[in-house]
């Protein structure tokens, strides 16, 4: 069956932004040709600097033929009815059969669709697509057409089975021709379907597909490094963004000044990073960065790049030395001396200067450290100097850096080397895959600046929103449960109602990651009362083993059902049973039988909860199934006799008491 | 292809490439700016429906990048090539690239990449999109699609594109400290320059009168209402704007004017310019009518 393939070529695409259109590209190709019933064998969408391709492969050369019957109104409704049923279907009165039906006569209108060829329909759907295409930002260009693309659209290059696919966006008609390599390839390039449009585009220097540029700058690059006894340092968001900076990748290596090396290297990283986009390498054996990098440039020379090369080269000189007056000039002044200048930098409208947030954050860090055994002294002046960095050059042009040189800075001025350690490590966990900080005056610390983040932005009324976290509040409760739980640190959050829910909501998110059901999550918060995340977790972790063992789904089974009968009763007498149960009305053996196993068990139960030890509280209220089965197997519970009605409603009532000492089991699913 | 080995070659260059690509050749403006853009030939021309192709050196000031004639490369006064072409020719990438040629600059011995920069100027309303154009890695160009001006929709858009001078030489001349470049045959850079650097360095951070610079930037400020009410003369009230804008520049560098207050500020010069843009276009050569919003 056919093939399609459609090129939109443009001016230089932004590199953040190839891949998704790649993917909207095709997603909405795929729902237009869906919609008008096709199917397909293949489809697949490539993006560059210059061009967004889809290639399609097993197109029928028609669209299939459209059958519908629709039902209308009865024949004796009235004439508005009929009306907008013609306007519906479009078809004259004439048109309409008449069938019979179980509710009486009513109209059937058949439509019958002719299927069109597949370049008519593709004619449709191409214009159809680029208009929805979602840039994230995208610009007019043509005089007195609002149509946008994301930088000025020069062709259209569309074919179906080798032929043009005639269709217009912006004034531009498409067609069969396409270009390659700005520099390396000259004229027009005229295609008729995928396969010589692959190969001639490789013959006119543009490598198609961005894995297989990615890859070719990965290797290239581990290769280069590996003659010089090197190895890159990993980046994949950088082979990502370069990946989308050429056409026809080739990897370069420079030589950093001798001069600079003595900088630390996260300076020298970042900044060859963020401003020029070159890989780091570094000596395998001693892991430390090496005075070389690897650049990715478009082009190929006569002088095989080393004019290129030189060129770069000045550059980063330029770059380092700027990076290099920053780190000489920052460390003339203590950190300690820059304390008083974070009086000038606003936080947040709402929550005063960093000054005021360091004094806060001091307090509260003190106040963890006691708590947790770390020390006070320390912590406290890590908090204080946490921050200072942020009236440093070197931060205010890498702010990526905070912390980091916070570090460098602390330990020039000879500061406690746990607390030059909090300085940096305050910050962390600063993603998912970030470690958490180990270390107590660290974790004091860090703990100290997301508590004081997070309860400043919820008391200001900034709290997170559906769509959007401008704060990264969700990052910083989601940082505390990690160091709280990774650390296995005792330690009750006490925040506001809102905050700990929402809390809890970013601690489903995470052992929902676990594999951990959310309903039991919500069963051991709905206790109310739980601010503790390490024992919250070992209930949690207790309750899910619990319910999947026999007696644990059937005790649920058997509580949903006392907790049933006590909800519909306790609504018809108005009150609550909260009373005690009487031995001496208890009339029918199971009843009895469940009353004891209460009684016995509820010491042992009590025990295990004083010592944390859930699972065998558990343990034991599972030894609770079988004489409530019995109870509900035996026992009308509605009583005729008043005083023995209510004494048995207590008595469920006792055991909903016992089990809700774990979690709100009303809570559990199922 | 010979290099442009002097700056003023290079200057000289570019004036009679853009010359030979239809632009008319216009001589700096005669205030005090940040950069080209605030030209009113390409502030204000870049808006309505004309026809506008104009080339132009520009000094630009910016008092903060003062670092009294030590740094290698950071200036606070310095030159800007501006080429403003509308409505944007389909092969400006192209004409560009000719001129990078012109000047020396061989595409095919360097690595030419066109990277997203999008370019906004909160003081002109103004907004675009396009790239830096790096050489080597070497930033050298900025290139732009005014999709706004004066809070006002560009139509037809116009490309904006810039080249620092200073950065260019250097690259051409192959020389890595600013005043080391040859301005002509005889004169270094420094030897022009370096003075004006040192004085106007310590003009800008020391002893600039922020009194009297606050006052000025009223002045300007209430002048330029003034001009824009009654009879209209947008274009001496747009050399008020710009005049409150280096103004703003001058105590921003003194450090005078907290975070808040320079958002304030900002918008302060942006109002005018929006307000000096939209009666630009109620004159003659502005004849604006809005064809879509």
């Amino acid at each position: 069956m056919p093939d399609m393939l459609l090129e939109l070529f443009s001016e230089e695409i932004p590199a953040r932004m190839q891949a998704q259109a790649a993917k909207d590209l095709e997603r909405l190709t795929v729902g237009a040709l869906t919609e008008r019933g096709f199917m397909f064998e293949g489809i697949k969408a490539f993006a560059g600097p210059r061009r967004l391709t889809l290639a399609i492969t097993g197109l029928p050369p028609e669209q299939k033929d459209v059958r519908e019957e629709l039902k209308g109104p009865r024949t004796d409704a009235p004439q508005a009815a009929l009306d907008g049923f013609l306007k519906k279907t479009g078809l004259t009165k004439e048109q309409l059969k008449v069938e019979t039906t179980p509710k009486g006569e009513v109209y059937m209108a058949v439509i019958e669709r002719k299927g069109r060829a597949t370049p008519l329909v593709l004619a449709e759907i191409i214009p159809e697509v680029m208009g929805k295409l979602p840039w994230p930002k995208s610009m007019r260009w043509k005089p007195g057409n609002p149509v946008r693309w994301v930088r000025p659209l020069h062709s259209i290059l569309a074919t179906f089975d080798g032929e043009v696919v005639p269709c217009e966006f912006a004034g531009i008609q498409s067609g069969n021709t396409t270009r390659g390599h700005r520099f390396l390839s000259s004229g027009n390039i005229t295609v008729r379907r995928f396969e010589d449009y692959e190969a001639a585009l490789k013959k006119a220097h543009v490598v198609l597909d961005a894995a297989e540029r990615a890859e070719i700058i990965s290797n290239d690059l581990k290769q280069k490094a590996f003659a010089l006894g090197l190895e890159p340092i990993e980046d994949i968001g950088l082979l990502n963004e370069v990946s989308g900076l050429a056409e026809w990748p080739v990897v370069l290596i420079g030589t950093i000044q001798d001069e600079f090396m003595d900088v630390p290297a996260e300076i020298l990283q970042t900044s060859m990073r963020t401003h020029q986009k070159y890989f780091s390498l570094r000596d395998p054996k001693t892991g430390k960065m090496a005075n070389r990098f690897g650049l990715v440039a478009n082009m190929l020379t006569k002088d095989c790049g080393k004019e290129i090369v030189a060129g770069n080269e000045r550059v980063l000189r330029a770059r380092l030395s700027d990076a290099k007056f920053f780190w000489d000039e920052d460390r003339k002044h203590s950190l300690d001396s820059r304390i008083e200048k974070l009086k000038g930098i606003v936080f947040h409208a709402k929550l005063g200067t960093q000054f005021e947030r360091v004094e806060r954050i001091e307090k509260l860090a003190g106040e963890i450290a006691a708590k947790i055994g770390a020390d006070v002294t320390k912590a406290k002046r890590a908090a204080r100097l946490a921050k200072a960095d942020l009236t440093t050059g070197v931060v205010g042009e890498f702010p990526e850096l905070q912390g980091v040189m916070g570090r460098y800075y602390a330990q020039h001025d000879k500061e406690d080397s746990a607390v030059a350690d909090a300085v940096r490590d305050h910050y962390k966990p600063v993603g998912p895959s970030d470690a958490v900080p180990s270390e107590k005056v660290s974790i004091a610390v860090a703990l100290a600046d997301k508590l004081d983040a997070l309860t400043g932005f919820f008391a200001a009324g900034e709290k997170p929103t559906g769509s959007g976290d401008p704060f990264a509040l969700r990052r910083a409760a989601l940082g505390i449960i990690r160091i709280l739980l990774e650390n296995k640190l005792r330690f009750a959050l006490k925040v506001s109602d809102d905050l700990l829910t929402f809390f809890a909501d970013r601690l489903k998110v995470a052992l929902k990651e676990k594999g951990v059901r959310h309903d039991l999550i919500d069963a051991v918060f709905g206790l109310g009362h739980e601010d503790d995340l390490v024992r919250l977790v070992a209930r949690v972790e207790a309750l899910q083993a619990f319910l999947k063992s026999d007696d644990g789904a059937n005790l649920l089974a058997g509580y949903k059902r006392a907790a049933n009968i006590l909800k519909a009763e306790e609504k018809k007498d108005n009150k609550t049973f909260t009373s005690e149960v009487l031995e001496s009305k208890l009339v029918e053996p199971a009843e009895q039988v469940l009353f004891a196993a209460l009684k016995a068990h509820r010491e042992h139960i009590d025990l295990a909860l004083k010592k944390e030890d859930f699972s065998a509280a558990m343990r034991d209220m599972s030894q609770l199934r079988h004489p409530v089965d019995t109870f509900f197997d035996d026992v009308k519970v509605n009583a005729d006799d008043k005083a023995v009605r209510e004494n048995r409603l207590n008595l469920l009532a006792s055991l909903r008491a016992t089990l809700h000492q774990v979690a709100d089991f009303s809570r559990i699913e199922g | 292809m010979a290099k442009a080995r002097t700056f003023q070659d290079l200057i000289l260059t570019l004036q009679s490439y853009w010359a030979g690509q239809g632009c008319l050749i216009l001589q700096p403006y005669d205030d005090q700016m940040g950069a080209g853009t605030f030209h009113p030939a390409t502030t204000l021309r870049a808006l309505g429906p004309r026809p506008w192709n104009a080339a132009f050196v520009q000094p630009s000031r910016r008092p903060s990048d003062g670092r009294y004639g030590e740094n290698p490369n950071r200036l606070q006064h310095y030159y800007q090539y501006q080429v403003i072409l509308k409505p944007a020719p389909a092969n400006v990438q192209e004409l560009y690239l000719g001129s990078i040629r012109a000047i020396g600059l061989d595409p095919d011995l360097h690595d030419i990449r066109f990277v997203e920069d999008d370019w906004e100027s909160p003081t002109l309303g103004a907004a675009g999109l396009g790239w830096e154009v790096w050489c080597d890695g070497m930033e050298i160009t900025q290139f732009t699609y005014f999709q706004q001006v004066g809070g006002i929709e560009c139509d037809p858009v116009c490309a904006e594109i810039t080249y620092g001078l200073e950065r260019l030489a250097m690259y051409v001349q192959n020389v890595e400290f600013v005043y080391d470049l040859a301005f002509n045959e005889q004169f270094r850079y420094g030897e022009v320059f370096h003075q004006n650097e040192q004085e106007f360095s310590a003009y800008n951070f020391e002893r600039a009168d922020t009194e009297i610079l606050f006052q000025h930037f009223k002045d300007a400020e209430k002048q330029c209402r003034e001009l824009l009410t009654g009879k209209k003369l947008p274009l001496p009230a747009y050399d008020q704007c710009i005049k409150a804008s280096h103004a703003f520049n001058l105590l921003d560098a003194r450090g005078v004017i907290s975070v808040t207050e320079r958002a304030a500020y900002i918008g302060r010069v942006r109002a005018l310019a929006q307000a000096c843009c939209e009666a630009w276009l109620q004159t003659p050569m502005g004849e604006y009518k809005p064809r879509f919003g």
